[in-house]
Parts: C-alpha cells; sequence; structure tokens
C-alpha cells in the first residue's frame, strides 16, 4: 500500500543533541499557516525522537481522559516505525500545531489519526532504511526494518535505529512512503496493557488535581447556587480569618478565595456571606416534563423524516400501540472533579489541566485575556474523566481568570457538589411511539422526541426499511445547561427505540434476534429513502451476538434481553442476562459484539466496550437530576446514585468481528444498546415494560 | 495552628493545620502524598481510601484530629516497589481506564485481602463499595481473584 502526503502536510525533521533525530509532522492547511508564521513553518517538535542508545520516545497527542490514546496512538506509530513496543517509552504531546486536532470526543481520536499517525511511523522507518543503505552501500530494496533495526538480507547483517539516527536526519524527507500490509502487523491488534499501569497501581500518575507549584495558591469558587441566579453582593468578613486564605477576587457572576490550601479554600469560601438574586426564571425539573408531555403529543409539527404516509397505516393496521418513554437529565459524574492549574502572567500563559479541546481552551482564554495565542502554552495532564464534560472550557477559563485577577499561580478545585450544580447536563428527553401492526407485521412507525436545548432528531434504523415512517424532534429552551454526554442522543434514543422495538416483538410474537434480520434484509433489498448504516453489517454483529450467547436456548434461572445500535462508525449488538434476586434484577453476562473496522489495542478496546456497557447499565438504573428551582437536588453521591460492584455484570464477553476496514468509533458505540437489552430483560422476567430512567424507581 | 504528629507508612511525620482538616487533604496537600484522591468528600466514593491499622477508611471525612497515632498507610505505602499482589494483578488485568479511582480501589481490595485471603463473589460485591465511574468493576473482581490466588 503507498500512501502520499499531499501539500498540505509538512513534515521536518532535524538532528538532536547526542546524534538523535527529531521528525515533526503536520497536516495544517498550507496557506493558514504561511499566513500566521510566515517562512518558519516548522517549530521544533515531534511525534518520535530516537536516541543514539536506541530509545524511542513516542508522543501521545490527545489527551487521555480513560479512553486509551496515550497507549493505543503511539501504537500506530510504533506500528510502522517497525520497534518493539516494549523499547518504547510514551509522553504527553503539549498543545502544538505539529500534533493535528488535539481535541478529544466523538469516538474520533482513533478513526480520524488512523492513516495520518502510519505516515509518521512509516516515514521515519523509511529513512532510517536508507540511511543504512547509504551506509553499507547496497541498494534500499534489500534492506528492510525489524525490532529497531535495518537489516540487510543478503548478508544478514544489521544495524539499529540508534546508529542510523543521526544519518536518517539528514535525508530528504520521502514523500510517500510505504506503509505496511496489514498481515505484517506486529503491535496493531495485539493486546497492550495501558502505559501507565504501574504508575496508576502505585498511586504515581499524576492528574489535573495533583499540579502542585512553586507559589501556587489553591482555590475554590463560590458559583450561582442555582441556574438563573446572579450574584449580588458579597461580604468576606469571614473569610478572611480563616487560616491560611490569602485573597478573595470578585468574578462576573462568581467568588474566588485563594488560600494556601484546599481545605482552607475550602473553608473561606464556605465563610462567605453572599447574597444571590433571581435574574431570570428558576426552572424545575417537573415543569420540564409536564412541558414535554403536551409537546410530544402534538402530531402537527414537521417531521424531520416522513416516509410514506403513517397516518394511512392506522386503518390498515389491527393493533396500533401508543407509548411514551422518560429520561431524566444526568450529570457526567467523572471521578475526578474539575480543576485546573492557571499562571498568568503578563505576556505569558500556562495552563495545566482537564480538558477535552486544549485547543479552544487556549483560543476562549486568548480573547478572554486578551494575550496572543502563541503565549498561551497548554498541556493536559491524564483526567480523571472525561464523558464530554470536558467538551465545555469553563475550568480551564476561569481558573485563568482567577489567576490574572490575583496575580498568582493557581489551581482551582472544584468539589463534587460545585461539578453538580455547574455542569453542562445530558438533557431530559420524552418520546412518544406509536407502531402500526398487522397480524404479523409491522406497517408503520411513528416517534416525537422532546430534549431540552437541542431537541431529540434521530432516528431508529426502520427508517429506511420501512414504507411508513414519521420521526419529529423538538427542542425544549432552557436556562438549565446542556452538553455533550457520552455517546450524545444515541445513548438515550437506543434505550428508548430498542425497547419500543421488543414492544413490537411482544405483540407480533416474533422473535426479537429473527425480526432485527428481517428488517435488515428489507433495508438491504428495498430500501426507502435515504439509508445511514450498512445492513450486511448490523446483521454480521446481531448474528454474532446470537451465535456467542447461544440465542434460543436461554439457561434456567436466566432472563434474556437483546438490543442494537450503530453509532459513530461502529456496529454493537447486545444480550443482557439477568437473575431476579428479591425481585430486582442483577447482570449476571452481558455478551457483546462489535464491529469497529480494525482494533488497534485488544485490551484497550475490550475495557472500553465493557466500561461503556457498565456505564451504560449505571446509568439506566440509578441516577438522575432534580432541577428544583434552578438547584439541583442532587448535590453529591449519597443522592446521585452509581453503580456499585454489587450491581455491577459477573462477567462481559466482548468479541470483535474481524475487519480489515480502518477503525471506527469505539469509545461511545457499546453503550447505547445496553439500557434496552437491559430493560428487555427485565420484561422478560416480571413482565414489566420499564418506559421511564432510572429504572430502580420503577422497580420498588 | 495546632502540630499534629502521624504515622504515615511506616513513618513519622508533622503536619500543622486545623484540626479539622480531613486525613486526605493533610496527606495530599501537606505531606504531598497525592497517590489517594479527592472525588466526593463525603465518604461515598472511596477514591480516598486508606488504611488506619490495616481497615480501609474513606480518610476524606476523618478529620486529623482523630486520627492519634493510628498507623496509616497510603497507596504509596502498601508495598516497596509497587509489587503487591493486587497491584501486580491490577497490572496483568490491565484494569484501569482513566486511572483515577483505582489506588481507593486497590486498598480497598487489600484490606479485604488481608482479611479474607479468598473472597467468593459475594464476598467481593459487600466489601468493594467504590465508584468506578469508568465501570472496570468486572476487571477489578478478575484481578481480586488473581491476587487471591497468589497470596
Ligand atoms: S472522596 Fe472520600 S469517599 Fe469520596
Ligand atoms: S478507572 Fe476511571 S473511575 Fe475507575
Amino acid at each position: 500500500m503507498k500512501s502520499t502526503i499531499s501539500r498540505r502536510n509538512f513534515m521536518k525533521v532535524s538532528a538532536i543533541s547526542g546524534g538523535g533525530m527529531l521528525l515533526s509532522f503536520s497536516f495544517l492547511n498550507a496557506n493558514a499557516n504561511l499566513k500566521q508564521t510566515g517562512e518558519n513553518l516548522f517549530s521544533p517538535n515531534a511525534y518520535i525522537s530516537l536516541n543514539s542508545d536506541g530509545k524511542v520516545v513516542i508522543m501521545a497527542p490527545n489527551p487521555e481522559i480513560g479512553q486509551g490514546v496515550k497507549t493505543s496512538l503511539p501504537m500506530i506509530i510504533a506500528e510502522e516505525l517497525g520497534i518493539n513496543w516494549r523499547d518504547v517509552k510514551v509522553e504527553f504531546a503539549p498543545l502544538k500545531d505539529e500534533f493535528g486536532r488535539q481535541s478529544v470526543g466523538g469516538s474520533g481520536s482513533i478513526r480520524g489519526r488512523f492513516n495520518e499517525l502510519r505516515i509518521v511511523g512509516a516515514t521515519a522507518r523509511e529513512m532510517l532504511t536508507t540511511a543504512a543503505a547509504q551506509t553499507w552501500g547496497v541498494p534500499v530494496s534489500e534492506c528492510y526494518a525489524e525490532n529497531g533495526k535495518i537489516k540487510h538480507s543478503p548478508t544478514g547483517k544489521s544495524l539499529n535505529y540508534g546508529m542510523l539516527a543521526s544519518k536518517a536526519a539528514e535525508l530528504a524527507i520521502p514523500s510517500s512512503p510505504k506503509l505496511k500490509d496489514p498481515k505484517d502487523f506486529k503491535i496493531i491488534g495485539t493486546r497492550v496493557n495501558d502505559v501507565d499501569a504501574s504508575k496508576i497501581t502505585s498511586g504515581q500518575a499524576l492528574f489535573g488535581i495533583d499540579t502542585r507549584r512553586e507559589g501556587m495558591l489553591f482555590a475554590m469558587v463560590s458559583r450561582p447556587p442555582a441556574y438563573g441566579k446572579k450574584l449580588k453582593s458579597v461580604d468576606d468578613a469571614e473569610t478572611l480569618k480563616v487560616n491560611g486564605v490569602k485573597k478573595v477576587i470578585k468574578l462576573e457572576n462568581s467568588v474566588a478565595v485563594l488560600a494556601t490550601s484546599t481545605w482552607s479554600a475550602k473553608k473561606g469560601r464556605d465563610a462567605l456571606i453572599i447574597e444571590w438574586e433571581a435574574a431570570e426564571k428558576l426552572e424545575s425539573s417537573s415543569a420540564h416534563f409536564a412541558s414535554f408531555e403536551k409537546m410530544v403529543m402534538d402530531e402537527n409539527v414537521e417531521p424531520a423524516r416522513n416516509d410514506g404516509d403513517f397516518e394511512t397505516t392506522k386503518s390498515q393496521a389491527s393493533k396500533v400501540l401508543d407509548v411514551t418513554y422518560e429520561i431524566p437529565t444526568l450529570s457526567h459524574g467523572q471521578m475526578e472533579p474539575l480543576n485546573f492549574f492557571a499562571d498568568v502572567k503578563e505576556h505569558q500563559v500556562e495552563l495545566y489541566g482537564p480538558t477535552q479541546v486544549p485547543g479552544s481552551l487556549r483560543a476562549q482564554v486568548s480573547k478572554k485575556l486578551n494575550i496572543p495565542e502563541e503565549n498561551i502554552k497548554v498541556a493536559t495532564p491524564r483526567q480523571g474523566g472525561g464523558f464530554g464534560r470536558k467538551l465545555m472550557t469553563d475550568n480551564g477559563v476561569e481558573a485563568a481568570l482567577i489567576s490574572a485577577a490575583a496575580k498568582s499561580p493557581v489551581q482551582v478545585q472544584w468539589t463534587r457538589e460545585d461539578d453538580m450544580q455547574n455542569d453542562f447536563y445530558r438533557p431530559a428527553e420524552m418520546y412518544r411511539f406509536q407502531a402500526t401492526l398487522s397480524e404479523n407485521e409491522l406497517l408503520g412507525w411513528y416517534q416525537s422526541g422532546v430534549a431540552i436545548g437541542r431537541g431529540a432528531r434521530g432516528n431508529s434504523y426502520v427508517a429506511g426499511a420501512l414504507d411508513n415512517y414519521r420521526g419529529i424532534g423538538q427542542g425544549y429552551e432552557s436556562n438549565t445547561p446542556i452538553g455533550w454526554w457520552r455517546a450524545p442522543g444515541a445513548c438515550t434514543l437506543a434505550y428508548v427505540a430498542e425497547s419500543f422495538m421488543d414492544e413490537i416483538c411482544v405483540e407480533l410474537k416474533k422473535d426479537p434476534v429473527a425480526f432485527r434480520l428481517e428488517i435488515f434484509d428489507k433495508a438491504k433489498v428495498n430500501p426507502v429513502g435515504r439509508l445511514s448504516y450498512d445492513p450486511d453489517k448490523y446483521k454480521g454483529v446481531v448474528e454474532h451476538v446470537a451465535k456467542m450467547s447461544n440465542w434460543g436456548n436461554t439457561p434456567k434461572g436466566i432472563f434474556r434481553g437483546f438490543s442494537t445500535w450503530y453509532s459513530f462508525g461502529s456496529y454493537v449488538a447486545e444480550v443482557v442476562d439477568i437473575e431476579l434476586v428479591n425481585g430486582k434484577p442483577r447482570v449476571v453476562k452481558v455478551y457483546c459484539a462489535v464491529n469497529c473496522g480494525r482494533v488497534i489495542n485488544r485490551s484497550g478496546a475490550e475495557n472500553q466496550v465493557q466500561g461503556a456497557i457498565v456505564d451504560g447499565i449505571c446509568h439506566a438504573m440509578f441516577p438522575k437530576v432534580t432541577f428544583v428551582n434552578g438547584a439541583v437536588e442532587e448535590t453529591n453521591f449519597h443522592a446521585y446514585k452509581f453503580l456499585r460492584m454489587k450491581d455491577a455484570p459477573l462477567d462481559i464477553e466482548v468479541d470483535f468481528v474481524d475487519s480489515d476496514e480502518a477503525p471506527a468509533g469505539l469509545g461511545e458505540p457499546a453503550l447505547p444498546p445496553v439500557a434496552a437489552a437491559l430493560s428487555n430483560a427485565i420484561f422478560a422476567a416480571t413482565g414489566k415494560r420499564i418506559r421511564k430512567m432510572p429504572f430502580n424507581e420503577q422497580l420498588t | 495552628m495546632p502540630k499534629y504528629t502521624l504515622s504515615v507508612n511506616g513513618q513519622t511525620m508533622t503536619a500543622e493545620v486545623d484540626e479539622d482538616t480531613p486525613l486526605l487533604w493533610v496527606l495530599r496537600d501537606h505531606l504531598n502524598l497525592l497517590g489517594t484522591k479527592f472525588g466526593c468528600g463525603v465518604a461515598q466514593c472511596g477514591a480516598c481510601t486508606v488504611h488506619m491499622n490495616g481497615n480501609a477508611i474513606r480518610s476524606c471525612v476523618l478529620p486529623i484530629s482523630a486520627v492519634s497515632d493510628n498507623e496509616i498507610v497510603t497507596i504509596e505505602g502498601l508495598s516497596k516497589t509497587g509489587d503487591h499482589p493486587l497491584q501486580i494483578a491490577w497490572e496483568e488485568n490491565d484494569v484501569s481506564q482513566c486511572g483515577y479511582c483505582q489506588a481507593g480501589q486497590i486498598m480497598a481490595a487489600a484490606a479485604l485481602l488481608s482479611r479474607n485471603p479468598t473472597p467468593s463473589d459475594e464476598d467481593i460485591d459487600r466489601s468493594m463499595t467504590n465508584i468506578c465511574r469508568c465501570g472496570t468493576h468486572v476487571r477489578i473482581r478478575k484481578a481480586i481473584h488473581s491476587a487471591s490466588e497468589k497470596i
């Protein structure tokens, strides 16, 4: 396979001290780049640095929020470079243009970077090969790379990379390095442990919360206690008496207390006497749902998708199902409460902390502080979870503003209560479904979704397989903020649509697996309108999971549910096996078949899938956010309930369908199907259809 | 401010802090032992789990004034070189995702194994009450069982 580096791609190789080689790579838009930096196209940065002692450092370009990309992205480079994984040291890359797109979200890191990073590795390998050939005076075609060495086939002699690094650095950069044949992959597709595994297990892995710098103060911030409230006045007399408190800074709509320790900052913050006033409507969840109930019944809303004529199918139907599903607001609840370190000097800013979008943080801080972006350094440590919360930059921007006002390096620490009240939530939603059924056929499908903010606009996969489909999505305006929550849209739509599918199967007395296969056959043979998925791939995972779980032969004492969903380029099908313990479900096993294209790190990929399944079960079963007059009622984990070990599946079996296709997304796609598979299993066990999250409240 | 003398990881350490300061923040901010994490501050998540006289406790709700001469062990002191059977099992099973909860998980598991070297699934269900938001529960269970075989 040949690859081409387009003219938009730039590479630079430079010798580094000690006779090494530094390779940097960039795929910026050429013109934009020229405008910005004139002739100086390249800064001395790199993905790969080879030392003369044979050590290889590979930079992990994207933030690590627990999705494993600090391990998997460097694996791609190492594969093409032709080195032993155990000789690789991985470091986080700071935010720099030559590292390409450094944000994480939408399960996009590997999807977006697979080819780009292969070229990075292959370029270096090709230059090292040429360097060896020149050293020996033999044709390049007689030389090949293996385990950190260039070998000469005819004679068997070899030179290791360290010895070739400086010579390679002087060579011209190949314009189209040859990529490996995937059948020769030695690292990609294997099981590799997290590069920070031993640091994590010994307590040495450092997160944003662990940032410690000379002269740094710890800060806590008092923010509005309810959405719609604004800062009126503050009295800090008591705060200034607290041991360790150094400063109080009033911001636009909050007050920061800076102290010599986290606890002092918290005590000082809690001692503030603040008057907040209602500046906007103070909203409540009960009112949200009351409005939703009316909105989902309105059939005259312009549909987002309309195939055939759903209304006419009612006259042919022997039965019409008409049901409503309800989904509460959720918080992200990432384990590491938000924090950020900022050191704002007059012309120089350092930002360090948890964010999924370091680039947009830099842009926003630049604007707010009126400091050019090139004077702002941003880097990210390991992060204690993301789940979409850190696509918002409020924590980093706030820290920069506090540091600027206080003229001090500052570590802003949030409490869990701060996190719960100041989130960008997964919006509450409501869906109404109707299905028109003949004796043994689904004739038409109607869905109408309402969600806070953007609205509920996705479609079920029956769109494309049915002659009559009507899909409506409406948004509901609110001052309770919404954001992106793992597998946005898909995570809830899959629950409602796949539970409703199960209701249809029960009515039609069809096997849930067989019925899905029928639908995908229809979509393939006779698609209606636009088809947004590949029916064969959908069928592939459904059949695969049926085989894994020995579908049709449910073990004794076990109740099963099935569900499948496609998102972020990946197809996932799941079977959930439960037992009833005192009337409550215990998930004993989950089977999961995934088609995500080529798998990079088998251990990491499996971990993501297992984690997404537990995440999906957790949020189907337990937590919810309730707004009461703008304030979140569930202020901490005593009320915002998470799954514990006793509620976790005993086993999750994951199988990846073999694929030579480019990798698709994986951080999110295994989450959407599981809630429905669980609710369908609960129905199988109890005859009770769960149409409202959290399930646990429905089971008492 | 009062001065406290503590026994942490077999060493005597001192800290000058307010008496209501939770042990967690003394460890993190005053003794620079950053392996013990903060997750909720209300004894719910277990990210702050340390051992006091061998028992797992949640250090975010234990005021320093109540620690007295009890022996505290943090993740940094669980083993000399990170080779406690659980630490090895955690690595072998590639348990971590974000990793933030894992020090607390390992400390909770270590306390469990020290009083019950061969825990059943039910024992693990009962004792392992820490939150892992990333959902590594299946691998945590596996790692505890495999460490238990090696003890
Ligand atoms: S921080 Fe102590 S239990 Fe959560
Ligand atoms: S590994 Fe992320 S919270 Fe447990």
